[in-house]
């Protein structure tokens, strides 16, 4: 289970920069870590995050196998229209995880 | 079940002290401890015991101890607060000079212990056995007045009985929440063995009510076993969300009722806020304790590692993989105390075994264990390779009812031990 958790402002007031956080639980495991019976155990990691406002790209990120397992971004954007923020993991395999939260904007 | 910790080699570190040369008459030495927990109280008996001309003072402000270990049983109507208490008379009656009065400063050059009513206490040695105090700085909402609001029942006595009355108030549907702050804090265990117990009392008092434990960890002590029961009994009562699930409280309103973390506001009906914690403040006045909050020391005779001359034993010292517990306390004390006699006699201090056992209650009569064996070679402790262990994961169906009682007969033993 990936749970994902988000954390964003309902509204917020045209211009304003606002505060977003997201988190996926997820192992992040590096393929460089051996088992009890010396097996390699096999990579599996996010590679990219983005955040989308309205479909338009407000952050991106790319994972490495040195990221941690269950990482936590923090970032910022600035409220300019009523619209909705989409929040999409891909990991190596091409799966996507997504949430998403509706911002309303006042002027 | 676990090879059971061999006490043996201790007590036969406590044998080889009778075979030691007494005092020269006249060279009455002093040891003054402060505090009259599981760690002093024990450690000002077992030094009047091994060295009887020494005069040993206990300083501590309560005439009466209230006990943490079982007192989560208290929260849940299971056990009277009364049975928690135990007095001095018995430390009294072997001639240790008891103090009711706080210890308010030290002063390691001059070898003196201030105290609140004015007067002074002179020492050879000084123990210092000062537990916890509740870090009311690191955790933004909470102080004082708002733990009269959201109980931290980490100390027992007045804080318990709120917690219990606000359980026994609360509407059948409510929702109550337990807050666990990140290591280290006293009884590691303890805010899982009070989740099982508070779901427990859910289930059969309020069972539309629910229980969530949001945590500053994603690991805890006896874990896999925690958690298995709890999916086995109390399945839709109570949910656990460690750090990486947004567990971590950041903030908390006592008018309001809510806790923040970095995802979600939460109103709970009962909110325990278990807040972080540091050594007792007699400890950083003495300047034992350091950056941390906690005490380093070296743990042969548990001297501070900062301040010579002054021990330091119990929930306030860094002793990792020992655990803070009173099991541990009481462990330590004795060490302690043998490794003292013999710096007072002249002789220097030996490394010896010790151990700890933590009895969690799954529901008042059915309990699991965690214990330990360590070494503390170099004057750092250590885990004992293949010694200790916890409850099995797959019991007979007799072995949890016999470790609760096992852990009612443990706190008999300790109690008799400490204060008794």
């Amino acid at each position: 289970m990936n749970t994902i958790r988000i954390a964003a402002p309902r509204t917020a007031k045209r211009g304003e920069i606002i505060e977003l956080r997201a988190l996926i639980r997820h192992p992040m495991e590096s393929g460089f870590r051996r088992g009890a019976s010396g097996e390699v155990i096999a990579r599996d990691i996010i590679v990219a995050f983005e955040c989308l406002y309205d479909g338009e790209p407000v952050f991106r990120a790319k994972f490495f196998p040195a990221v941690a397992a269950n990482p936590f971004l923090t970032f910022h954007t600035v409220a300019t229209e009523s619209g909705r923020l989409e929040f999409r993991w891909t990991d190596q395999h091409g799966a996507v995880f997504s949430d998403a939260a509706d911002l309303t904007v006042e002027t | 079940m676990a090879a059971r910790p061999d006490r043996r080699a201790v007590i036969a570190g406590l044998a080889a002290l009778a075979a030691m040369p007494s005092f020269a008459a006249g060279n009455s030495a002093r040891v003054v401890v402060v505090g009259g927990g599981y760690g002093g109280a024990t450690a000002a008996r077992f030094i009047k015991r091994l060295a009887p001309e020494v005069k040993v003072t206990l300083v501590e402000p309560n005439r009466t101890f209230t006990s943490c270990p079982l007192s989560n049983l208290v929260i849940v109507a299971a056990r009277d607060l009364a049975a928690q208490r135990f007095g001095y008379q018995a430390l009294a009656r072997e001639g240790i000079d008891i103090v009711h009065d706080r210890a308010t400063d030290v002063d390691a050059a001059a070898r003196t212990v201030a105290l609140a009513g004015g007067s002074t206490l002179r020492y050879d040695r000084l123990i210092l056995s000062p537990g916890i105090d509740i870090d009311w700085s690191a955790l933004e909402g909470y102080g004082s007045a708002a733990a009269e609001a959201m109980p931290h029942a980490w100390k027992a006595g007045e804080q318990t009985l709120l917690l219990r009355r606000q359980l026994e108030a609360m509407e059948d549907g409510g929702l109550v929440v337990i807050s666990v702050p990140r290591a280290p804090f006293r009884c590691p265990p303890g805010p899982y063995e009070r989740a099982s117990l508070i779901a427990h009392y859910l289930r059969n008092r309020k069972p539309r009510a629910k229980l969530l434990v949001l945590d500053a960890k994603d690991d805890f002590s006896k874990q896999p076993l925690f958690q298995a029961e709890w999916a086995a009994r109390y399945g839709g009562v109570l949910e656990w969300r460690g750090a990486s699930d947004g567990g971590r409280v950041s903030r908390v309103d006592a008018g309001a009722m809510t806790l923040e973390t970095d995802f979600e506001r939460i109103r709970a009906d009962v909110a325990n806020v278990i807040p972080p914690q540091k050594a007792g403040e007699i400890a950083a006045r003495a300047g034992v304790a350091d950056s941390t909050g906690w005490c380093p020391v070296n743990a042969v005779a548990f001297e501070s590692s900062l301040q010579p001359g002054i021990h330091v034993i119990g929930d306030a010292t860094i002793a990792a993989p020992m655990p803070k517990s009173a099991f541990t306390a009481n462990m330590q004390a004795k060490v302690c105390a043998v490794q003292v006699a013999r710096l007072l006699r002249g002789m220097s201090p030996e490394p010896t075994v010790l151990v700890n056992t933590c009895y969690s209650y799954l529901d008042p009569d059915e309990a699991i264990s965690i214990s330990g064996v360590y070494s503390n070679e170099g004057g750092v402790l250590a885990d004992v390779p293949g010694a200790g262990g916890v409850s099995p994961a797959a019991p007979n169906p007799r072995s949890r009812t016999s470790e609760a009682a096992e852990a009612f007969d443990w706190f008999r033993a300790i109690t008799r031990e400490t204060f008794g």
